[in-house]
């Protein structure tokens, strides 16, 4: 085993690994700062005088909007559920996630067919009360507003799962000792409870801020202007990619502010749990008029998140799904599958090999590179496509011009038409999402078993194997699915990336319900919630499971 | 050994095959559902298999350019002249040489060097509610932005390549400092910010929240088509008027083809351009989507007919694609969403 030999500079070979993964996954997104060196200065005069300032603000007010009503939503449903006993408990426990299967943009777009001026809603109370337009005053749901709930009625999961697991792994003898020197219930949950699981929370609020400044379908149907929208109308409409660039450039640097700020207010909290299992908190039973009113609350988020359009999907679907329901469809069905199977393994794989890699050489410069990787969530999908699409067809003509050369045949565009493409970039843009779970459930594991595995004379892969994963499988388990559930309802970068023939359930979504046949896309819209829902029941019955870090301590 | 079988699967898998009889490759800005018919018979006809992949139309420019001559697309179809005339100014495309149908199209509907055509046409009327606007009333565009109008006219967002396609038509048409005029009347009149695509214009409409709305007609044309009773109600309260009869025409604009620079299947995609001209495609337009045929001699559907005959602008669409900068930064400046 000569090899060995050159491997004990596995250190070395971990860090370089890591420089070198970042680099192609983060490649897509500096191609996007690369447009910063050729100033548009007559574009953006044009932009500065007219939209900007509009861009800028609603960006702003969508993505803190959605920060803070996923935190109340996400927070309160995470305290109810981890710590209290009532009717419907276990059910709610997987009830609650199901928005999470629901893509933003058909929340969108059935919400607005329910609520809109010509929808039954309006059109049933204006029969009724024989009212014309202007007599009333209704709430239009294509505002700022409107969006930001629809946003934080999908993506408030973030916050629920993250709080939930902080929640009840907070030993009870915490909230003894609290009692026992005389500290009021409500002054223990805002003074212990709440820091304590700030950094989980603020990790959640920071994922869904993130998703809403990418979101681009939403903020579209509405017609607001963002920068998602401004980036397209900037390419597309004035036909200037490289001004667009620069937009999306100056949205990835808000998303650079925000997790500034939210690794700052938790740099200086360390919290470790010992490996063995601390003493569970009991849920409290709730008795007399909060059993009843606790579950009614956990419902609304789910109600509204979840079965109102999903009634109105099957209604719509009801009456189209006919001529829909074909061989063609499940092999929609199957692609989206297994694609989404794909890129939630590699994701995780990558993320748990960078965390780990991170917790290894916790140097700045391999924080500074993972960080980077991670603001792939932030940026447009459609962005880094382009990206990456731009980067992959320059190595596949250069692949082919080599093989021309050598053996005079051209392979084709091997990676930029292939589903490589796909997988490359999903990795990129959700890597995010994998990190931030891999990170908290490898933050609480403590540094000195990896010492005391070292000290046994195991290497890291071995460590992170037999040890980590197994002492944070929730962590990683919830992961897989955070990614297999974005993948599968990820748009832009599949529309633009497929190889021939290839369609996907969001890209048939999509293309029905933006040639405004809204029915037409119920099915396909019903079928990726379904397929989402699968991972999201395994997940709660694993979650639901006692905590695993007892079993492998000893 | 278990874990490089694995690796050689997934490689695989995620490498497309490679498929070796006459084919013809297609990027689309088509949606599949409006196109894959037509492609299945033509499959049926002549044995040549068409691959498709569907996307925005000025994504699959920038695949194709960054593919470069490695691209295996041999055909680029769009649903606006604009895209055609960026893919033809990037050097994307080549001359249709031997198809026989190009002599047939009007001349503003093909490109003076042959590079593309269209395959289908679109219109772009007014859409007035029928009980609470006198159709004498209106009869121009321009006519929108006097102060009757206030507050009751419906349009979707500026970020729209139909409103993009429209407005760079008065561009060219009235010159820039009309054009900017009539976008910040009509701005002026809007009865809400606009939101939505067409359809959802035209239901603003039906229900009384504005009295006009610009949309285009087979978006009503498919409502009127449609399976769902409230659809079909509301689209039976509009009424389409011809603007412009009297002078230039009401605006229109195509979906067309280009046959890219690479081609590596020219003689099948030409087949393929041949049969998207024929007869029978052609009507299948019309009464599939209710889209207008580019030749002349073909019949129009039933629902077609009833909208009415129209006089269109005849400025070449090649311009539309020049002016589309131009038209956005009025629309920013005017203040149009």
């Amino acid at each position: 085993m000569k090899f060995s030999n050159w491997f004990t500079s596995w250190f070395n070979s971990w860090y370089v690994g890591i420089v070198v993964g970042c680099f192609i996954l983060a490649a897509p997104i500096g191609l996007v700062f690369v447009s910063v060196f050729f100033p548009q200065i007559e574009i953006w005069q044009h932009l500065y005088s007219t939209v900007l300032i509009d861009y800028i603000v609603n960006s702003l007010a969508l993505a803190f909007g959605v920060g803070v009503l996923v935190i109340i939503i996400g927070t309160a449903l995470a305290w109810c559920i981890a710590r209290y006993e009532f009717t419907g408990r276990k059910q709610l426990q997987w009830l609650i996630l199901l928005p999470m299967a629901m893509p933003a943009y058909i929340i969108a777009y059935t919400y607005t067919g329910l609520l809109d001026f010509a929808g039954p809603v309006q059109t049933l109370l204006r029969e009724t009360f024989g009212w014309q337009y202007g007599d009333y005053y209704f709430p239009d749901i294509r505002t700022l507003s409107g969006a930001i709930i629809m946003l934080s009625l999908v993506l408030y999961p973030y916050v629920y799962m993250l709080a939930k697991t902080a929640f009840s792994e907070q030993p009870a003898s915490l909230e003894e000792a609290s009692r026992s020197l005389g500290v009021s219930a409500s002054k223990h949950l805002f003074k212990v409870v709440l820091p304590l699981a700030r950094p989980a929370i603020l990790m959640g609020a920071a994922l869904a801020m993130m998703e809403a400044f990418a979101d681009y379908g939403t903020v579209q149907y509405f017609g607001l202007s963002t920068f998602t929208t401004g980036i397209f109308r900037t390419w597309f409409g004035l036909g200037n990619g490289i001004a667009a660039a620069q937009l999306a450039a100056m949205l990835t640097s808000f998303v650079v502010l925000l997790l500034v700020i939210e690794y700052l207010s938790r740099r200086k909290i360390r919290y470790y749990f010992q490996g063995q299992k601390p003493q569970q908190i009991n849920r409290q039973k709730l008795t007399g008029s909060s059993a009843f009113w606790v579950p009614f609350i956990c419902v609304i988020p789910v109600l509204f998140g979840f079965i109102l359009p999903v009634i109105q999907l099957f209604n719509w679907a009801s009456k189209t799904y006919s001529k829909q329901l074909n061989s063609e469809f499940w092999l929609l069905l199957w692609n989206s599958f297994y694609l989404a199977a794909i890129a939630a393994i590699t994701a995780v794989t990558l993320a748990l090999l960078f965390a780990y890699g991170k917790r290894l050489n916790p140097s700045k410069t391999i924080r500074f590179f993972v960080g980077v990787v991670s603001l792939g969530y932030a940026v447009p999908g459609t962005v880094i496509a382009i990206g990456a699409m731009i980067s992959l067809s320059w190595i596949d003509i250069k692949i082919n011009m080599l093989t021309e050369g050598w053996f005079d045949v051209s392979v084709g565009l091997v990676l930029s038409g292939s589903l490589f493409a796909l997988v490359l970039v999903y990795s990129s843009r959700f890597l995010a999402v994998a990190m931030h779970n891999i990170d908290t459930g490898l933050a609480r594991v403590k540094p000195s078993m990896d010492d005391a595995a070292r000290s046994l004379g195991h290497k890291p892969l071995q460590i992170l194997r037999t040890i980590h994963v197994p002492l944070m499988k929730t962590s990683v388990l919830s992961a897989l699915l955070l990614v297999f559930v974005d993948v599968l309802k990820e748009l832009p970068a599949t529309l633009i990336l497929r190889p021939f023939n290839f369609n996907t359930l969001a890209v048939k979504a999509f293309e029905l319900a933006s040639d405004e046949r809204l029915m037409d896309a119920a099915l396909p819209a019903l079928a990726i919630v379904s397929v989402g829902i699968l991972p999201v029941i395994l997940l709660t019955m694993l979650m639901d499971k006692p905590s695993e870090n007892s079993k492998q301590s000893n | 050994m278990k874990n490089f079988i694995c690796f050689v699967f997934v490689v695989v898998t995620m490498v497309s095959p490679i498929v070796m009889a006459e084919q013809v490759n297609l990027y689309s800005a088509r949606k599949e559902a409006l196109i894959k018919p037509l492609l299945d018979k033509f499959t049926q006809e002549t044995g040549i298999s068409v691959n498709l992949v569907t996307g925005n139309a000025d994504n699959l420019i920038t695949r194709l350019k960054s593919e470069g001559k490695y691209s295996p697309a041999d055909l680029l179809l769009t649903t606006d002249v604009g895209r055609l005339y960026r893919a033809k100014q990037q050097d994307l495309t080549q001359e249709i040489a031997t198809s026989e149908a190009i002599s047939l199209l009007p001349n503003n509907l093909r490109d003076e060097q042959g590079h593309w055509l269209g395959l289908s046409l679109r219109a772009r009327p007014l859409m007035v509610s029928v009980d609470r606007v006198d159709f004498k009333t209106l009869t121009n565009l321009e006519d929108l932005v006097s102060s009757e109008w206030k507050g009751r006219v419906c349009i979707r967002s500026s970020s729209n390549i139909y409103n993009q396609s429209m407005v760079a038509a008065l561009i060219a048409q009235l010159g820039e400092s009309d054009a900017q005029e009539w976008v910040n009347g009509l701005v002026n009149n809007f009865a809400r910010s606009p939101q939505g695509g067409d359809r959802d214009q035209i239901k603003a409409v039906a229900s009384g929240m504005c009295d006009v709305a610009i949309a285009n007609t087979y978006y009503l044309a498919g409502m009127l088509s449609s399976e769902d009773t409230t659809t079909q109600e509301q689209a039976k309260k509009i009424k389409v008027i011809w603007p412009n009869q009297a002078d230039r025409g009401v605006h229109i604009n195509i979906s067309g083809v280009a046959l890219t620079k690479n081609a590596p299947n020219k003689d099948a995609a030409i087949k393929l351009i041949d049969f998207l001209l024929s007869k029978e495609s052609q009507l299948w337009y019309s009464t599939a989507n209710h889209e207008y045929p580019v030749l002349a001699d073909i019949a129009w559907s039933e629902l077609l007919q009833s909208f009415g005959r129209f006089k269109t602008e005849d400025v070449p669409l090649s311009r539309l694609g020049e002016l589309n900068a131009e038209a956005v930064q009025m629309m920013d400046r005017a203040g149009w969403k």
